[in-house]
Parts: structure tokens; C-alpha cells; sequence
């Protein structure tokens, strides 16, 4: 242990920081757990007595219609995020060095810039009399414009592109930590090309598959500024049924209760990366 | 593989990645009042996004609020780095569990959490709810930035400060500061970002009272489309842009 800061400067600094994250992080947590179970009160938000009615209305048929195709979208989402992520991290991986930082840089470029601007942007492209249906009629591909926006397709590109880089970047990161002696070895024992993908390459970039669910597959379901901007009032996600409860129809224990089956949803998948890496850790020593 | 197979598909990403923030940029000088159609160049809109005192106010809202945020979130941030990198203590696996949690977790959480504790404890919605928030959700960010600098510092220059006579405040303003300084700066701008990006906490923890720029955008492109956003969102671009050059600049001449 270092003695090189001392004692007070120690003790102020642990203060500040375990206090700030005590109240700033941990009460507000337990709080929305205490609110979960607590009783609808219009006036004062919560009221007693406690209960778990909240969670039964989560299977409400009205609601349960929105988890599912919330989850319906964000799985959607996180399909086509690894559909497109995976080789492009693969084609990323094999380029120079110097080529692979400059591309980086341009990944996290749009990552930097206001998403809802972005959002909206992609309002432009898709809109019915927008850029695309412009296009494609002015060129005589179709006869009237294709209704795109205010879509559950118009969501789910939307979330793609919002996210996309959430799931190339731990792509990435394993590709670019996975070993070309590995690769040769396999090849060297007789696997061909197809089978050192499916027994060497996969299960090695696995952890980065499931951190990049794992960034992608719940910040799906919060973004509701997405489906607010492009997909209607029809096609929602758990992120705006939370907000409107808390924002508009003033159900606290509701919002609450949906909040944290976003959570649980976090703890599952959080588990699941750290089971897989250990698994990896044990067949593969690096 | 062929060889031109991987660059093709990489290049086509990232037409697809940049073709709206592109038509964005070319749209904002469209003089065309609709949006869609290609009216001849123009700054009209960028004109009456200035003209527009709201807007304008809710601008330096912003700025000022990000500018705040991340100068705090760096400050106890980097506090925390050091705590994490030089000291033993109870709970630090905790510490660092939060840290990870407030990172994962979906804004949304976080953002009802907090909404939660404030009327609880009876605070005014306004500047210092929005700030309490952004700081929160900035820390792990610039913990991590500072963290990994840390891990790369030789041990020896503190000690071999103390040898030479200096004292602890010394050691840290000639030895220490000037060290994580890079991260400190890439922190500070990633705060100042993710502060200025924010619509998620910033929708449940603003008041009436103070106006900020994402939430004004957010319901002007609620419904149909505005012009004068095209102008802002390139605005913000540039901006942006600026801001994340500056900080690989750093970065990398850190290194050398």
C-alpha cells in the first residue's frame, strides 16, 4: 500500500465518494423498489398500504401487449446490431493498424453527437415525402411513396442505428485480442476454414457477443424518444410506458414495478456475460 | 476470402452510419420552408434559430449545466480513481459494483430513481436536480478514463518525489496532476457530452423552470418536421466534432 496521500485527504475522499453514491445511487434504488410495492395515490404519488398489485398489472393483457412487443423490437434490434456488427468488427479486425484506429474514431464520431438529432435525422430519410420515397420515385421504382415512418420497422432502424456502435465496439475488442496463433493452429490440425470459424473463432469472441447484447438489448427498451419520434403512438417501448406513468397517468408503483423488470432483465444478463467468461477462462488460459 | 469483400461491406456501414447526419447538414441550408425539396442554399433557419430567444436561452442552459456537470463529475470522479487505485478499504468491491451498476443500468432506471429521491426529499426541480443527475450518470465514465491512466503510472515517481523532499501537496501538483492530466481532459469532455446528449434523466428530472436544449429539441420533433432543428443539430455537430478532435488530440500527444 502507498502512503503517498495521507490519512485526512483518505477520509475525505471516501466521505465524498461513498456519499454521493449512497444517496445519489443506492437510496434512489431502494426507493423505487419501496415505491414498486406501494399504493397508487393521485394526490401524494404513493400511499400505503404495500402490495404487489403493480407487478400483477405488469401481466395486465394491455401491458403485457407492450413488454412483449417492446421486447419484440429491442430482440430485433440486437439481431440486426450482431448481424451487421460481427462481421464488420471481423473485416475491421483484419485491416492495419493505423486504419483500424482511424475507423474507430469514425464509429464513435456519431456516438458524440446528440442522439435525438440523429433520431430526427433519420425522420428526414424516411418520412413519406422524405428523401427515400423521393428518390425511388423520381426514379420510377415505385408509384406512390412506401409508408416507413411511424412503423414498428421505422423503430427498430431507428434503435439500430442509435446503437449499432454498442455492439461493434466489444466486437471489436475481441477480435482484436483473439490470437492469430490460434487461428493457424487450427489449421494447422486439419480444420478448415469453415470449421475453425464455428470451434475457434465463435466461441472466442462469444464474451464480446453477449457484452454487446447485453449494451444493446436493454437500452432498447428505454429509448423511448425513439418510438416517440418514429413510431406513432402505437408502437411503444417499456422505456415510454415507465414515462407515462411517471410523467403522465401518475402511477408511480406501476412505473416503478416496470422499471424493475428492466433491472432484473439487467442482473440475468449481466450474469449470463460473467458465467461465459468464466467458462472461456477455464477452456482457454491466456 | 476475396480481398475486396470486407472493404466493401465496411465502406457501405459506414455510408449507411453517416447518410442521415449528411443529409441533415445539406438540408439545414435548404431554403425550402416544406423540408423535403431542394429550395436553393440558404442560412434562413439558422437565422431564426437565433432569433429565437427560447431556443437561445435554452442553448446556454445547456452549455452552462454541461459545463458544471462535468467540471464536478471530474472532480469527484478522479477523487474516486485515486481512492480506487492507491487505497485498501472496506467496501471497495462495492464501490466499484456501483460504479458498474450506475453504467449499465438503463438511463430510464436511473432516471425514475432520481426523480424519486428529489420529491422525497422536497428539491425544487431545476438546475441543481438536473445537476445532481448528470454528475451521477457522468461519474463511472470519468472514473474509468482516469482508472486506466492510473494503471499505467510508474509507482516510482511519487516515491522518488518524496525522496527528493517533496511533501504530499508538492508531489501531487508536480507529479501526480500533470500525469492523469490527459485523462482528466478526455474525462471532462466525455462528461460535457453525455451531459449535453442527455434526454432520458433530463426528461423526469427538469423543471418547469429551466429549460435545456435536448429537451426543446425533443418536443419540436415530436410532431412533423423543423427546419430550424436541421440548423441546430449541425450546430451541434460542429460542435461535437470540435470537442471530440480535442480530446483524440490530447490523447495522443499524451502518449508520446
Amino acid at each position: 500500500m502507498h502512503r503517498v496521500l495521507q490519512q485526512p485527504f483518505k477520509t475525505a475522499v471516501l466521505v465524498l465518494v461513498w456519499g454521493w453514491l449512497l444517496l445519489l445511487v443506492l437510496t434512489p434504488n431502494l426507493l423505487v423498489v419501496g415505491a414498486s410495492m406501494m399504493t397508487r395515490d393521485p394526490g401524494t404519488f404513493l400511499s400505503l398500504p404495500l402490495n404487489l398489485d403493480s407487478y400483477r398489472q405488469l401481466f395486465d393483457p394491455l401491458y403485457l401487449d407492450v413488454f412483449l412487443s417492446s421486447l419484440y423490437m429491442a430482440g430485433v434490434t440486437t439481431f440486426f446490431c450482431l448481424l451487421i456488427g460481427y462481421p464488420f468488427a471481423w473485416a475491421l479486425s483484419g485491416l492495419g493498424k493505423q486504419r483500424q484506429t482511424l475507423l474507430i474514431f469514425l464509429l464513435i464520431v456519431p456516438f458524440w453527437t446528440n442522439s435525438l438529432v440523429r433520431t430526427y435525422a433519420l425522420k428526414l430519410l424516411l418520412a413519406t415525402n422524405g428523401l427515400i420515397n423521393n428518390v425511388l420515385m423520381g426514379a420510377g421504382i415505385i408509384d406512390e411513396p412506401l409508408k416507413m415512418l411511424y412503423t414498428e420497422g421505422a423503430v427498430i432502424i431507428g434503435l439500430v442505428y442509435l446503437l449499432l456502435p454498442f455492439m461493434i465496439l466489444p466486437l471489436y475488442s475481441v477480435f482484436d485480442d483473439l490470437r492469430q496463433e490460434l487461428l493457424m493452429a487450427s489449421h494447422d490440425l486439419g480444420a478448415g476454414k469453415l470449421s475453425t470459424f464455428l470451434h475457434v473463432t465463435i466461441p472466442l469472441t462469444l464474451p464480446g457477443v453477449l457484452a454487446g447484447v447485453m449494451l444493446v438489448l436493454l437500452p432498447a427498451m428505454g429509448l423511448f424518444f425513439v418510438a416517440d419520434i418514429l413510431g406513432g403512438s402505437r408502437n411503444l417501448l417499456v422505456g415510454n410506458v415507465i414515462k407515462n406513468q411517471f410523467l403522465d397517468a401518475r402511477d408511480w408503483p406501476f412505473g416503478a414495478a416496470a422499471s424493475i423488470l428492466l433491472t432484473v432483465a439487467m442482473a440475468v444478463l449481466l450474469f449470463a456475460h460473467k458465467l461465459s467468461q468464466r467458462r472461456l477462462g477455464e477452456e482457454a488460459p491466456t | 476470402m476475396t480481398r475486396w469483400l470486407p472493404k466493401t461491406y465496411l465502406t457501405l456501414v459506414y455510408v449507411l452510419l453517416y447518410l442521415p447526419i449528411l443529409v441533415l447538414v445539406v438540408f439545414s441550408f435548404n431554403s425550402s420552408r416544406t423540408g423535403y425539396r431542394w429550395g436553393g442554399l440558404s442560412l434562413e433557419w439558422y437565422q431564426s434559430l437565433f432569433n429565437n430567444h427560447a431556443m437561445v436561452q435554452a442553448m446556454w442552459n445547456s452549455l452552462w449545466l454541461a459545463l458544471v456537470a462535468a467540471t464536478v463529475s471530474t472532480v469527484i470522479g478522479a477523487l474516486t480513481a485515486l481512492a480506487l487505485h492507491r487505497y485498501r478499504f472496506r467496501g471497495k468491491r462495492m464501490l466499484r459494483g456501483m460504479l458498474f451498476v450506475v453504467m449499465m443500468s438503463p438511463e430510464i432506471v436511473l432516471a425514475i430513481s432520481l426523480l424519486a429521491l428529489f420529491l422525497l426529499v422536497g428539491l425544487q426541480l431545476g438546475f441543481v436536480s438536473l445537476l445532481l443527475a448528470h454528475v451521477t450518470f457522468c461519474l463511472p465514465f470519468v472514473v474509468i478514463t482516469v482508472m486506466a491512466r492510473l494503471s499505467g503510472f510508474d509507482e516510482s515517481l511519487p516515491e522518488a518525489a518524496r525522496d527528493l523532499g517533496a511533501n504530499d501537496f508538492t508531489m501531487t501538483r508536480t507529479v501526480l496532476i500533470p500525469v492523469i492530466m490527459p485523462a482528466l481532459l478526455a474525462g471532462w469532455l466525455l462528461g460535457f457530452t453525455l451531459s449535453l446528449d442527455d434526454v432520458v434523466v433530463s426528461t423526469f428530472v427538469s423543471g418547469p423552470s429551466y429549460e435545456i436544449l435536448p429537451l426543446r429539441i425533443y418536443s419540436m420533433v415530436r410532431v412533423g418536421l423543423k427546419p430550424e432543428v436541421n440548423a441546430l443539430g449541425t450546430l451541434l455537430l460542429v460542435f461535437s466534432l470540435t470537442m471530440l478532435m480535442l480530446s483524440q488530440w490530447i490523447l495522443t500527444r499524451s502518449k508520446r
